[in-house]
C-alpha cells in the first residue's frame, strides 16, 4: 500500500512505514534512525527512557529489508543520535544491524546529530549520487532530484498527526524512521520555504496516502 | 491554656472584635500534637489556624521558622500574608511573615532559605521544592506548627498525598511538629483527620444557620441543548444590581468566556463586571483580584479559580450557572456568598440546559439536606512516590530502610509494602526495565547503603519537575504589536493547532482574530462586534456523583414534575412520550440517524469517567462487528457514538464478561490510557514538562509519550509505570466500578428503542467538547474519503 512518487526520470514508491524504495535500483532510502537516543539522554544525567528504541526501529527496518529485498542500503543521516551513541550501540544491536548489513551495499550518509567517521562497515559519504538522483542528510535548495532528510516532517489528516513524505519535482523529503522521534509540521516555515507550491505529503501509517502538502 | 500576646489582644479588642468559640478552642489545645478544624467558610478558620503560633512566638520571638503554612493557592498565600500583616502591625509584634510561592523571584528565595521568616505561607509544590535542597534539614530544624489550609480540597488529589510525604520528612526534620488541618465541610471528617495525621482531634465549628438556595426564575426557559446560561443574562444582571457583589460560577473556562462576552453585550448599565479564571494571565488575574478588595466590582464570572480561599468580605450572592455535578463542590460554592458568620449565605441556581434543570433540583434537594457526596481515596499513587524518591535525592544521600519508615508515615502510604518501595527505587535508580540497560548511567547509584544521584548535576532538572499539577500544553495568546503585544491568556496548543488565520475567538470576553503564530505564542489582533466562530478551551470536567445521579434518576421517574418549571416537565413529558425515561433499574439505549451518521445513545448514569469507558468498550465491539465506529463523547449521564453503521441489537454489547474482556484487552491501546500515561510519566519523572524556551529550540527533539507507551506495551508490559497507569486509569478516567454498579442494578434489563430522528433527552449529547475520536476502520473510509477530496480539489487526483 505505498504511494508512487516521481523525481526526475526515476519512479519511486513511499512506503508506509516511512522509508522509500527505489525499485529499478532496488535501494531502500530510510532517515533519522537515531538509533541509541534513550542511551545518550541516559548519559547526560536526563530521565531514563525505556531503552527498546533501537530494537523498535531495527525490527522496522528488518520487515522493510525483507519485503522489498534490496540491493542497496541508504541511511540518511542522523542515523546514530550521537558519535558515541554509535560506539555504545549494544552488542545484539551491532550484531542485528551487521546481519541486515550482509551482502548489501549500505552507504552511511552524515547526518548533524552523527558527522564523524563511524566504526561500522558499509560506505560513509557525505551525499551519494545514483544516476539522476543525490541523497543526502539536509536539502540543498539549489539542488534538484535529491533526497533527503532531517527534519522530519508531519501533517495532520482527519485530526490525526502523522509523520510524512514531502515531495515536489525538485525533491523528496523522508519523514524521521526511528522510533523516538518528534516532528515538524509541514506548514513550518523551514519547509514551506523549501517546496514548491503543489507539493504533496505523503502520510505513514496503515497505508501511505497522499495529500496536498498542508502549508 | 493559651493566652494571645497582650499587644494582640488590646488591638483586638480595640476594634470591638472577639474571638469565636472555634477560635479560644484552637488557642485552648496548642498543644495537641494534630488538630483538624472542620469550619464554614467566614468563619475566621484560618485565623484560628495562626491563632496559637501568634500566641507562642509572642512579642520577643526567637529567630528561625516557627510555622509553615501551606495553601493549595498561591493567590491565598498572598492574600493571607496581607491580611496577617494588620492585627501584627497593628499590635506592634516583630514577626515576619512571607510568602515562598512559584511567583517569589530568585533573590528573596536564596534569602528565606538562608534566613527565613517566622512564619512561611507556602504551597505543596514550593514546599517539595524547599524539602529538595541540602539545607533543608538546617531550615526546618526549628519549625514547631504546620497549617494546612483548604485541607479538603487538597486531600482528594495527587498533591495531598504529595503532600502527606512532604509532612512526614518534615516530620523526620522536626520532632514535635504540630499540625493544624483547616477544612470546608466534608461528608467524612474522620478520614480527613487521618490524612492530617494519626491520632488526629476533630473540632467541629458551628455549621451556621442553612443557607438560603433557589432556582433562578429566569422568565425564558432554558435552550434545549448546549451551556453556558445565556438565556438568563436578564434575570441574572437584575440579581447583580439588587446586591451588593455577586460571583458567577461556571464550571468550564469556555462557558465562562463566552457567558461574560454576552453579559457585556447585554450590561446597559455598564456595570462594573469582571471575568477571573485560570487561563487568563497573571496580570489579568490580580487587576480583578485587586478590584474585587476594594470593592470596585459588582460581579466576577469566574470557574473554580475561585472555588477556595481568598475571603472577598462584600459577596453576598453567589449564582452557579450550570449544573454543580456535586453537593459538596455546589455547599462550598455558597459558601463564598456572605463571608460574615452566622449569617445565611445566599446562592442561586441557574441551570444551563433543560437537563441541568432536573440536576440542579436534585444537587438543591440534597444541599439542603446537608447530604453531601464523596468517595474514599484510596492508597497513594506510586508516581507520586517516584517523584518524592527523586525529592530526597536532590537532597543528599540516603539509606533505604529510614526513607521507606519515614514514607509509611504519610497516612495515604502507611500499607506501601517493601517490595512495591523496592520496585519504586528501582524504577528511580535505573529505570527499571526488563532489559538492563542503564548498569553505566544510573540515575542514582548506591555507595555502601547511602543512596545518591550519579550526578549532582541532574538535581537541577529534577527540581524544575515537581509538583502533580499536570497542565494541558498551553500556548499565550498576545496581541500583535510592536512591543511584544499585551498578553491576554492561554490557549490549549490541540485549539491552537486547529486555527487558520482570520479565524476568531474569545478569549478574556473579547472577541480576537487569529493572525498567526510567533515562535511559542498565538498573536491576535481585536475585531470588537464580530461573531467568535470558535470557543476556547475544555476546561475542568466533574463527573457528577453516584448520590446526585441516583437522586436525578428517582426525579426523572415521578409520575409528574410539577415541581420544576413547566417548560422542563413539558420536556421530559414529551421525551417519555416520544422514547422513554432512563431509570435506575434498565438500560435505556437509543438509537437514531442524524445529520448523516448513525447514532447510539447510552443513558447510564454512570459519571462522566465511566460512561466514557462504556464508550470506549462499546465502540470496540462496534468496531468488531463491522459497525464503523468514528466517535464518541460521554456525559455524566450518557454516552452518544456516532458511526456508519446502526446498531440492531444492543444486548450483546452490554453482557458484562465481554466488557469485563473488552476491558483487559483495550485498555492497552486506547487514548484514554495514552493520557493517563502521559500524566503518570510527567509526575514519576521519566518525561519532563515542556518549558517554552526549550520546546522552541528543541522542536524535533521533543516526541509523544503515546510513543513510549507503545514501546513499553510491546516490550515491556509489566513495567512499574504501566502498573501505575492502570491503577489511575481504574480509579479515575476507566472508573470501571462504577460499570459494574450499573451491570448489577440494571441485572440485563436492555431497552434499545429505535427512532427516526434524535430525542429530546440526546440534544445536548451533541454540543459536548472532548469528543473521542475511534481510530479504526471506520475513520480510515473517512481518511481515504478526505485524501481523495483534497487532492481532487487541488487538481492532482
Amino acid at each position: 500500500m505505498s504511494q508512487t512518487l516521481t523525481l526526475g526520470p526515476e519512479t519511486l514508491h513511499a512506503l508506509p512505514s516511512g522509508a522509500l524504495w527505489w525499485p529499478a535500483r532496488r535501494v531502500l532510502a530510510v532517515s533519522d534512525l537515531h538509533l541509541g537516543k534513550s542511551a545518550r539522554l541516559a548519559r547526560r544525567g536526563g530521565a531514563l527512557l525505556p531503552p527498546y528504541e533501537t530494537r523498535a526501529t531495527l525490527e522496522r527496518l528488518e520487515a522493510d529489508i525483507a519485503a522489498t529485498r534490496p540491493a542497496g542500503v541508504i541511511c540518511l543521516g542522523d542515523s546514530f543520535d550521537d558519535t558515541a551513541a554509535a560506539g555504545a550501540l549494544e552488542e545484539d544491536a551491532m550484531l542485528w544491524l551487521a546481519r541486515l548489513m550482509a551482502g548489501r551495499d549500505w552507504t552511511w550518509i552524515e547526518g548533524n546529530h552523527d558527522p564523524g567517521p563511524i566504526a561500522l562497515a558499509g560506505t560513509h559519504r557525505a551525499s551519494l549520487t545514483l544516476g539522476a538522483l543525490t541523497f543526502r542528510h539536509i536539502a540543498d535548495p539549489a539542488q534538484r532530484h535529491e533526497v533527503s532528510g532531517h527534519y522530519h516532517p508531519k501533517a495532520r489528516l482527519a485530526g490525526q498527526a502523522r509523520p510524512c513524505f514531502l515531495a515536489d519535482a525538485a525533491r523528496i523529503i523522508l519523514p524521521a524512521y526511528g522510533a523516538y522521534t518528534g516532528g515538524l509540521w509541514s506548514h513550518d516555515p523551514a519547509l514551506t520555504g523549501l517546496m514548491q507550491p503543489g507539493a504533496l505529503a505523503v502520510l505513514t501509517g496503515p497505508k501511505a496516502r497522499a495529500i496536498p502538502m498542508p502549508r | 491554656m493559651t493566652a494571645l500576646p497582650a499587644p494582640l489582644s488590646t488591638w483586638f479588642a480595640a476594634r470591638g472584635w472577639a474571638l469565636h468559640p472555634h477560635q479560644q478552642a484552637m488557642l485552648d489545645r496548642a498543644a495537641a500534637p494534630a488538630t483538624l478544624l472542620i469550619a464554614p467558610t467566614g468563619g475566621g478558620k484560618t485565623l484560628a489556624g495562626f491563632l496559637p503560633s501568634l500566641a507562642e512566638l509572642g512579642p520577643a520571638p526567637p529567630p528561625g521558622l516557627h510555622t509553615l503554612y501551606i495553601s493549595p493557592l498561591k493567590a491565598l498565600t498572598a492574600d493571607i500574608r496581607r491580611n496577617l500583616r494588620a492585627p501584627l502591625e497593628g499590635a506592634g509584634l516583630p514577626i515576619r511573615v512571607e510568602d515562598r510561592t512559584g511567583d517569589t523571584g530568585q533573590t528573596a528565595r536564596k534569602r528565606q532559605r538562608v534566613d527565613p521568616p517566622h512564619i512561611l505561607l507556602t504551597t505543596p509544590e514550593s514546599l517539595a521544592l524547599l524539602l529538595s535542597y541540602e539545607d533543608a534539614p538546617r531550615m526546618f530544624s526549628t519549625l514547631q506548627r504546620v497549617i494546612v489550609d483548604e485541607l479538603h480540597a487538597v486531600a482528594e488529589s495527587k498533591r495531598g498525598d504529595q503532600l502527606a510525604l512532604l509532612l512526614a520528612r518534615l516530620g523526620r526534620l522536626a520532632p514535635g511538629l504540630r499540625r493544624i488541618g483547616l477544612s470546608a465541610t466534608v461528608e467524612d471528617p474522620p478520614a480527613l483527620a487521618r490524612f492530617l495525621a494519626p491520632g488526629t482531634e476533630i473540632l467541629l465549628a458551628d455549621p451556621g444557620p442553612d443557607p438560603d438556595i433557589s432556582m433562578l426564575d429566569t422568565g425564558t426557559p432554558p435552550p434545549w441543548s448546549g451551556g453556558g446560561g445565556r438565556h438568563a443574562i436578564p434575570a441574572i444582571l437584575q440579581q447583580v444590581r439588587a446586591h451588593r457583589t455577586t460571583l458567577i460560577f461556571h464550571n468550564t473556562r469556555a462557558q465562562a468566556e463566552l457567558f461574560f462576552h454576552d453579559l457585556w453585550l447585554q450590561n446597559e448599565d455598564g456595570l462594573p463586571i469582571a471575568i477571573h479564571h485560570g487561563s487568563l494571565a497573571r496580570e489579568q488575574r490580580e487587576r480583578v483580584e485587586a478590584a474585587m478588595v476594594e470593592g470596585r466590582l459588582r460581579a466576577v464570572v469566574c470557574t473554580g479559580s475561585l472555588d477556595l480561599g481568598i475571603d472577598w468580605g462584600d459577596v453576598d450572592l453567589v449564582i452557579q450557572v450550570g449544573a454543580p455535578k456535586n453537593v459538596k463542590r455546589l455547599v462550598q460554592r455558597i459558601g463564598r456568598a456572605n463571608h460574615r458568620y452566622n449569617a445565611p449565605s445566599k446562592a442561586l441556581l441557574v441551570p444551563a440546559n433543560r437537563f441541568e434543570v432536573v440536576e440542579c433540583q436534585a444537587a438543591l434537594d440534597a444541599a439542603l439536606a446537608r447530604d453531601l457526596d464523596g468517595e474514599p481515596r484510596g492508597s497513594g499513587p506510586r508516581d507520586v512516590l517516584c517523584q518524592h524518591l527523586l525529592i530526597a535525592a536532590c537532597a543528599g544521600p540516603f539509606r533505604a530502610d529510614d526513607l521507606y519508615a519515614e514514607i509509611r508515615d504519610a497516612a495515604p502510604y502507611h500499607a506501601l509494602t517493601r517490595p512495591d518501595f523496592d520496585a519504586t527505587l528501582d524504577f528511580v535508580a535505573t529505570g527499571g526495565y526488563a532489559l538492563r540497560a542503564y548498569d553505566r548511567w544510573q540515575r542514582l547509584k548506591q555507595t555502601g547503603d547511602l543512596w545518591h544521584l550519579r550526578d549532582p548535576r541532574s538535581a537541577a532538572l529534577i527540581r524544575q519537575n515537581l509538583g502533580t499539577i499536570i497542565d494541558t500544553e498551553t500556548l499565550k495568546v498576545r496581541l500583535k504589536g510592536r512591543f511584544g503585544g499585551t498578553p491576554l491568556g492561554e490557549v490549549e496548543e490541540a485549539f491552537a493547532a486547529t486555527l487558520t488565520p482570520g479565524d476568531t475567538f474569545l478569549i478574556g470576553g473579547e472577541v480576537v482574530r487569529y493572525e498567526g503564530l510567533n515562535e511559542m505564542t498565538v498573536e491576535v489582533s481585536r475585531t470588537p462586534g464580530r461573531d467568535p466562530k470558535v470557543a476556547v478551551f475544555n476546561g475542568t470536567k466533574f463527573a457528577t456523583s453516584t448520590q446526585l445521579s441516583d437522586r436525578i434518576l428517582a426525579l426523572l421517574n415521578r409520575p409528574g414534575w410539577p415541581f420544576l418549571p413547566d417548560h422542563t416537565a413539558r420536556w421530559l413529558a414529551l421525551q417519555r412520550q416520544v422514547s422513554a425515561l432512563p431509570r435506575r433499574d434498565r438500560l435505556l439505549v437509543e438509537s437514531f440517524p442524524h445529520d448523516g451518521r448513525e447514532h447510539l445513545v447510552i443513558y447510564g448514569f454512570a459519571g462522566r469517567n465511566a460512561q466514557q469507558t462504556l464508550g470506549l468498550l462499546v465502540t470496540k465491539q462496534m468496531e468488531d462487528q463491522g459497525l464503523d465506529p468514528l466517535g464518541f463523547v460521554a456525559t455524566d449521564y450518557a454516552t452518544l457514538v456516532w458511526g456508519l453503521s446502526p446498531v440492531t441489537d444492543a444486548a450483546p454489547l452490554f453482557a458484562a464478561e465481554t466488557l469485563r474482556q473488552g476491558l483487559e484487552s483495550w485498555l492497552q491501546g486506547n487514548a484514554l490510557m495514552k493520557r493517563t500515561f502521559r500524566n503518570v510519566a510527567l509526575v514519576a519523572g521519566l518525561i519532563e514538562r515542556s518549558h517554552q524556551g526549550r520546546r522552541k529550540t528543541g522542536r524535533q527533539a521533543t516526541f509523544s509519550s503515546d510513543i513510549l507507551y507503545d514501546t513499553l506495551r510491546k516490550y515491556d508490559p509489566d513495567h512499574l509505570l504501566l502498573q501505575i497507569t492502570r491503577e489511575e486509569a481504574m480509579r479515575g478516567l476507566i472508573d470501571f466500578a462504577r460499570i459494574e454498579d450499573l451491570l448489577a442494578r440494571i441485572e440485563g434489563r436492555i431497552d434499545l428503542i429505535r427512532l427516526p430522528r434524535l430525542t429530546p433527552l440526546a440534544a445536548p449529547l451533541f454540543l459536548e467538547p472532548g469528543k473521542v475520536p475511534i481510530h479504526g476502520q471506520g475513520r480510515e473510509r473517512l481518511a481515504e474519503a478526505q485524501a481523495q477530496a483534497l487532492m481532487a480539489a487541488a487538481g492532482l487526483a
